[in-house]
């Protein structure tokens, strides 16, 4: 049974204006370390295996009471290392980390492994490391060309970082995934077009765009309180997702979820797993799992507590790192199936929708949400203009 | 509380004194009221509340007083006791029919005048009351102890009225309660006393009647002729219902029960029924087994002048909303209301008032003693529809107004009295022009006041002009109207649509030359309220099928969450959720989903007269 591994490295050298991620910069640490961190995952891994199969003790965390003693044995298809900063971590702690995935699990010879990093924040001699021990994708936060829309989002790279560290993948042999992104404040179309041209001049496997989302708990949402900062025009960030959407696909680039796009057999498998459903378990400080519903038990899915101190300190005593969890009914894992499913590319099976669903689509062809063709073929899929406006479908049709 | 020495039901009708006090809201009447309280002796000085005889918290807030009570008070002079009736009268320009027979129940009135402010328009307006009435009046200023008194001249203003010495004018504090002992001396030498005939069959006036949740409905009467004993049967005139009467007595200034009431006498009754509209203000009781034949005249049932939508803003409250208008009405003969079914808002009721102040009022106490969130749309005042084939229609609500061929529309129309510094009678009289009014006449009353007398439709001072005049005046305005009739104007209904579907609640009845800048701020008001929906929305104002003003709600384009992962799945079905919760709250006008609260900010224009009352 397929199954993915999401390690999160919750540290960072600074924070972004925008972020509102589970992260820490650099004196936010409260006395957690690095070494520590890897330690603690390593625990958790271990915690994990015990729970999910091949476990041979009755242990005492809560895990235990939702999943059966008869599942069967996971093996680990995708492991994906995101923060933070992933590459805040020495190349050999990752491969410690990724080891210990192997060793509890095994895995898969095709398996797809990711690691985030920042460009400026890899050498050539990192990637090729991290290939060496079995890393096969690297997703660079490049997010703009731009450098003026590189200093609003606070970053600290520059254009050549993107470049360097694109090199230094392909000659490590690894993937390359971009990740850009759009709307930010003072950002206009001329300058979005130009990082898409940059972004597809490194011609990279794969490529997500994200609109930028400016939350209140942020610098950035604190400026924009203040009136230093002009929201982000909806309309403008449309025209920039239509003109990104345009130029990826004329580069070869097809869009599989709203957000991402990947030349042929290079989609994110990884991420698939969220979208459809999948079995994953989230290492690491505020890490998200999410387990299906099996015999005797609900979906689930829980999360673990944030700080990466108490984190050390809950694996370190033997107590389970969760932070909550819930339980899904049958219509919450529906609706989650329908949220998440439209948004891809292969959409949703027409047939399988509720009556009240079913009712709705001809309304939404008719106002061109949905794909007509597709649709008389019994798939529900998203026009472009429906992709923008997915979550007026998802409200449709939940 | 000291020992009355005249006994109800046998005190002689010649040391009776009936008076009520007719003074602006803010001039200090409550307080001298209770200044008499003490002065007499009914409540000691501990007990004594700020504003006694004020029992509603809204009055108590607001510092007016809306239903009338009445205090029998011992007072001597020259060594006999007197008893003074003093009959609290309701203030505002709303509730002259009560005002009207509070009056009717007394020989005499004090007219009270801050001497810091001199006389207001609706103080005056009671004063012709009174005078037609031909009750004795006792010209007094009060609040002499101000820094900014000034007694003097308004003393002078006040002669100028009544045709008297400005010497024969008054002078109190109720505040330090100089001049009180005087006053009361005053009322026992001037006011006439009764001269009912105590031996004709029975006739007493209600002139206040109170829901009372333990004793039912508690009927305030000023007996004229004959007696009431307790244990009789009663009648009512104007229904020929019959009741025995459990409990007769006075309140002085609590109630206390009494053998029975004799001529000149005033006092509460008792007879069990529940329904204030079974008791009402105006009608004449008399003994079911001897009657009169003639009542005591001047009864008439409450009009509602003014209509609004009242709805709940949580639909669910509807039922909650019924039953709390229907306990109102116990304690409220004026209120009427039936359900109405409103596209945009909901189950809800169209309700009729007295005027703005009613409005008010009711609303307000139906949020603070039933809990509810109410939307009340825009008032409205009756109008009447006569089609070319003379078919002829009565419009409480602006959606009902009838499409088609019509000949004529009539509107009420108001005598409104607006007294004010005499620096401001441009800024009024622009006003009045503004607001279609004609002027009627204008006199000094003295260099610098003035006494201005308008006709205007009632529908146009039920917004917002008093709050218009008193911004225009700087708070020096008063305002006072009487309904005269109504006249044929140029009336158009202005129906706002949302592609193409009209919104009920925003139908307007309006004059023609001022319909379109309603259109454009109606118009221009909903798209700015009104989510962006992914297509195209057009707003219109129309006169029937013309379109008189346009907006266009862009289509919304972007409506997506840019990022999924794992980590976001929970929050953003919670999120999708919490939508399909609002979703429920919001209404669909043909296709366009617009949030209740829309709706209720766009109402929000003429949020103005609520504020109204508040000083």
């Amino acid at each position: 049974m397929a199954f993915g591994v999401y390690v999160h490295v919750p540290f960072c050298a600074t924070r972004c204006g925008y972020c509102d991620f589970v992260t820490y910069a650099l004196g936010e640490w409260g006395g957690a370390t690095l070494e520590g961190y890897v330690e603690a995952a390593l625990g958790e891994i271990g915690l994990a295996r015990r729970v999910l199969g091949g476990g041979s003790q009755v242990n005492t965390v809560s895990h235990v009471d939702t999943v059966s003693q008869a599942n069967p044995v996971f093996h680990v298809d995708t492991v994906f290392f995101g923060g933070g900063t992933p590459t805040m971590l020495r190349p050999e702690a990752l491969v410690r980390l990724l080891d210990g995935i192997r060793d509890a699990w095994g895995l898969a010879d095709d398996a797809e492994v990711t690691a985030e990093a920042n460009p400026d924040s890899v050498t050539g001699e990192t990637l090729a490391r991290l290939a060496g021990a079995g890393f096969t994708r690297v997703s660079l936060g490049m997010q703009s060309a731009v450098g003026s829309v590189l200093a609003t989002l606070d970053r600290t790279h520059g254009p050549e970082n993107v470049t360097r560290a694109v090199e230094g993948a392909r000659a490590a042999g690894l993937d390359v995934s971009l990740d850009l992104i759009y709307g930010t404040p003072g950002e206009g179309l001329s300058e979005w077009r130009e990082t898409v041209a940059a972004a597809l001049v490194l011609a990279p496997d794969h490529v997500s765009a994200y609109s930028l989302v400016i939350e209140p708990a942020t610098r950035m949402g604190a400026a924009l309180a203040r009136g230093e900062i002009a929201p982000v025009d909806p309309d403008l960030q449309a025209e920039m997702y239509e003109a990104a959407d345009e130029a990826f696909a004329s580069a070869g680039y097809d869009w599989y979820e709203v957000s991402n796009w990947a030349r042929e057999g290079h989609r994110c498998r990884h991420n698939l797993g969220y979208w459809t459903g999948g079995d994953w378990w989230g290492v690491g400080p505020g890490a998200h799992s999410h387990l299906g519903a099996g015999e005797g038990r609900p979906a689930t899915r829980w999360w673990n507590v944030k700080h990466p101190l108490e984190y050390g300190e809950r694996i370190a005593s033997g107590a389970s790192p969760e932070e909550g969890r819930e339980a899904l009914s049958g219509e919450q894992s529906r609706i989650e199936a329908v949220m998440l499913g439209v948004r891809l590319r292969e959409g949703l099976d027409a047939a399988a929708l509720p009556e009240a669903a079913r009712d709705a689509l001809p309304a939404l062809a008719g106002d061109g949400l949905i794909d007509e063709a597709a649709l008389g073929e019994g798939r529900l899929v998203l026009t472009r203009r429906g992709r923008l406006l997915a979550d007026v479908v998802v409200r449709a049709l939940t | 509380m000291p020992a009355d020495p005249n006994s109800p039901a046998s005190t002689p009708q010649a040391v009776i004194r009936n008076f009520c006090i007719i003074a602006h809201i803010d001039h200090g009447k409550s307080t001298l009221a209770d200044r008499m309280l003490g002065l007499t002796g009914v409540v000691e000085q501990r007990a004594m509340r700020e504003q006694y005889l004020d029992r509603m918290d809204i009055e108590r807030e607001r510092g007016i007083t809306i239903k009338a009570q009445a205090v029998r008070l011992p007072w001597k002079v020259e060594g006999v006791d007197y008893t003074l009736n003093m009959i609290d009268t309701p203030g505002h320009v709303d509730f002259t029919y009560e005002v009207s027979r509070s009056l009717a129940a007394c020989e005499g009135a004090v007219l009270l005048v801050d001497s810091a402010q001199g006389i207001e328009a609706q103080t005056l307006a009671n004063l012709y009351l009174a005078m037609a009435d031909d009750l004795t009046i006792i010209p007094v200023l009060n609040k002499i102890d101000l820094p900014a008194a000034d007694p003097d001249r308004y003393a002078a203003e006040l002669a100028g009225l009544l045709g008297c010495d400005p010497a024969d004018v008054l002078r109190v504090s109720g505040k330090t309660g100089a001049g009180v002992a005087a006053l009361l001396d005053r009322i026992v030498r001037e006011v006439p006393a009764p001269t009912g005939d105590p031996d004709a069959p029975t006739r007493a006036m209600i002139f206040d009647s109170v829901y009372d949740t333990y004793r039912g409905v508690v009927t305030y009467v000023r007996v004229v002729d004959g007696g009431l004993k307790a244990r009789d049967r009663i009648t009512m005139m104007s229904t020929r219902a019959t009741h025995e009467l459990l409990e007769i007595g006075v309140i002085s200034p609590e109630p206390k029960a009494m053998k029975g009431l004799g001529a000149g006498e005033v006092g509460y009754l008792i007879t069990g029924v529940k329904d204030v509209r079974r008791s009402r203000v105006g009608d004449t009781v008399t003994g079911a087994a001897r009657q009169a034949t003639t009542s005591l005249g001047g009864y008439r049932d409450p009009k509602p002048m003014v209509y609004s939508g009242l709805y709940p803003i949580d639909g669910s409250d509807y039922p909650d909303l019924r039953d709390a208008l229907e306990r109102l009405q116990l304690n409220d003969a004026a209120l009427s209301f039936e359900p109405e079914t409103s596209v945009a808002l909901g189950f809800g009721f169209r309700c009729g008032f007295l005027g703005l102040l009613h409005l008010e009022i009711v609303r307000e106490r139906l949020e603070r003693e039933s809990d509810l969130d109410l939307i009340s749309t825009a008032p409205n005042v009756v109008y009447t529809v006569t089609m070319e084939d003379g078919t002829s229609t009565t419009v409480t609500n602006p959606s009902e107004f009838p499409e088609g061929k019509i000949r004529e529309v009539r509107e009420p129309v108001v005598r409104a009295t607006v007294i004010a510094p005499s620096e401001y009678i441009g800024t009024i009289m622009e006003l009045c022009q503004e607001r279609r009014g004609v002027l009627q006449s204008m006199d000094y009353l003295s260099e610098e006041r003035v006494e201005i007398r308008y006709t205007l439709p009632l529908g146009e001072i039920i917004f917002d002009f008093f709050d218009a005049l008193k911004s225009r005046t700087r708070g020096y305005g008063s305002l006072d109207y009487e309904t005269i009739g109504d006249q044929a104007a140029d009336l158009v209904k202005v129906d706002i649509l949302l592609q193409g579907e009209k919104v009920d609640a925003f139908s307007a009845v309006v004059h023609k030359d001022e319909a379109y800048a309603y259109g454009v701020r109606l118009t221009d008001k909903l798209r700015q309220l009104i989510p962006r929906q992914q297509f195209e929305v057009p707003i219109q104002a129309a006169i029937g099928s013309r379109v008189i003003a346009r907006e266009t709600i862009r289509a919304l384009r972007k409506d997506v969450l840019a990022k999924c992962y794992g980590g976001d799945i929970s929050r953003k079905r919670k999120l999708l959720e919490k939508q399909k919760e609002g979703k429920k709250r919001m209404k669909t006008i043909g296709r366009v989903e617009v949030p209740q609260e829309a709706f209720i900010a766009a109402l929000g224009t003429y949020d103005e007269p609520q504020a109204k009352g508040k000083k």
